[in-house]
């Protein structure tokens, strides 16, 4: 069932997609959290207007399948005289679509620091940017690193839907080694194995950093 | 997870790799050829003349050649056309047709059990599909080619570079005949056919590349696209009988024949496809 032949006849395939694969996944995973990140801070900063644009997006985003926003970017922006290539547009959907869940990560992580650290970071006469900064903050990274983890290892696993829109990732390579082999179960198996050498150290270093921030509080 | 369990995990994971490593490839064995090999006692053609009807597989999802209409239930298309010329030509009445629903994959086992006469279904005859069945003389002579938006520099193979990309279907054989045809061109394949023509239609690439006779229908949906130059292979279809049953491949081979002779064939093909079939 397993034939390695397969993966050393194919190993510029796999490579070529792992490498794809990595740059889609770091890409959406900045992107991603630096978007996400703004729109945590939109829905709790008490600004109704922003509350309202993150609420939205966060609503809208999530409760759609990925799939759909990648269609999005890779079919209907060229009508409006923009056009991504599948590895762009996959890159871009990914990146709208983790930020959603990354906003609500953060954000729970925020709002689950008693309220009394900030009532008390304030009292003792620091600003609202100072307090978050120097006092939520701080607690709240702890409380958002296992969700967090689960989200970039999430997207590194949706990236393969990068294959649709033909964005050459590994799972569009995997496709192509099976078509061309026929080998259908060792093709995809090896493809699997690439995915969990990603994957697994993800989890692993999560794990890590969060016994390590444990310990120093 | 701690060091332990995490190797733990590893061993597990090379150890489920290896025992299905050392699971022994199987290859399918390769289809018989069903009863009645060379039985002629009862020929099939017989068959078909006791019972004064013809069961032709045909598919139901294919633009030009056999497609179903949805609202009124029809199949249409030049495999359904060509089962209605033959039903003619064996039976004498047109109408004396009944069509099946066959897929690439069920066509050669519902002929082989007898579900079906024979199979009109753009089916390429190969060497390898020859063991199995029985074909006609070349009923539709189709070949790879391209489908271009009209205005494309692109007028044929010979215009398409290195720096051309070409958009093709997943598995297709029509990828490797265009690679070996021009080394180090770009393709990007897409999951099925009407995906790789929206990405045509996106701009994705330059062109699109698969049997002629499915660009065809492709080009018959949107006139912004048309199919440009010869057919650079040879996909020759044919009409699959059950393996043995020489008298009704005879009796469709004068029924081409005779079509072919009266300018049906060329009207045929004509109404389909829109244009007079290329004489090789």
């Amino acid at each position: 069932m397993i034939d390695f032949s397969i993966l050393v006849n194919y190993f510029p395939y796999y490579i070529e997609g792992f490498l794809n694969t990595i740059l889609a996944s770091v890409l959406a995973l900045i992107g991603s959290f630096v978007l996400g990140s703004i729109l945590a801070v939109f829905r709790i900063t008490g600004v109704k207007p922003l509350q309202w644009i993150g609420t939205a997006y966060v609503e809208f985003v999530r409760n759609i399948p990925l799939l759909l926003i990648v269609f999005f970017f890779w079919y209907a922006l060229p009508t409006f005289g923009m056009r991504l290539d599948g590895f762009q547009a996959g890159t871009v959907g990914l990146t709208i679509y983790t930020a959603a869940f990354i906003a609500e990560a953060i954000r729970a992580g925020i709002l689950s620091v008693p309220k009394g650290q900030m009532e008390a970071a304030r009292s003792s006469g620091m600003t609202y940017v100072q307090a978050m900064l120097h006092v939520v903050l701080p607690q709240a990274i702890k409380l958002v690193i296992p969700p967090l983890s689960n989200q970039f290892i999430n997207l590194i696993k949706n990236s393969s839907v990068l294959t649709v829109v033909a964005g050459l990732d590994l799972m569009y390579f995997a496709d192509k080694v099976n078509g061309d082999s026929y080998a259908t179960v060792s093709a995809y198996v090896f493809a699997g194995l690439f995915y969990l050498v990603l994957t697994l150290p993800m989890s692993y270093g999560s794990h890590v950093l969060e016994r390590r921030l444990a310990k120093s509080s | 997870m701690n060091k332990k369990r995490f190797s733990l995990l590893l061993v597990c994971m090379i150890a489920l790799v290896t025992v299905l490593g050392a699971c022994s490839t199987t290859t399918a064995p390769s289809a018989s050829n069903g009863a009645g090999g060379t039985d002629s006692a009862s020929s099939q053609l017989d068959q078909i003349k006791q019972r004064g009807k013809l069961i032709v597989g045909v598919k139901y999802d294919t633009k030009l050649f056999g497609l179903k209409d949805p609202s009124s239930g029809n199949v249409e298309g030049f495999d359904v056309d060509m089962a209605h010329a033959l039903a003619k030509s064996i039976l004498g009445d047109e109408s004396k047709v009944e069509l099946k629903e066959v897929t690439s994959k069920t066509r050669i086992p519902m002929l082989n059990n007898g579900d079906i006469d024979m199979v009109i279904a753009t089916m390429t005859i190969t060497d390898e599909r020859k063991k199995e069945v029985d074909f006609s003389d070349v009923y539709f002579q189709a070949g790879q080619s391209l489908l271009v938006k009209k205005g494309s520099p692109i007028k044929g193979i010979e215009d398409v570079t290195a720096d051309t990309t070409i958009l093709a279907a997943k598995g297709a054989t029509s990828i490797k005949n265009i690679e070996e045809k021009v080394p180090n061109v770009k393709v990007l394949e897409y999951d099925n056919y009407q995906d790789a023509f929206n990405a045509l239609k996106a701009g994705q690439g330059d062109a699109l590349t698969t049997d002629d006779a499915i660009l065809y229908g492709m080009a018959a949906q949107d006139p912004n696209y048309e199919v440009v130059g010869k057919p650079f292979t040879d996909e020759p279809y044919g009409i699959a009988v059950k393996k043995g049953q020489t008298a009704l491949v005879e009796a469709i081979n004068k029924g081409l024949t005779d079509m072919k002779a009266d300018g049906s064939y060329n009207e045929l093909y004509k109404k389909w496809i829109g244009k007079e079939p290329e004489s090789k």
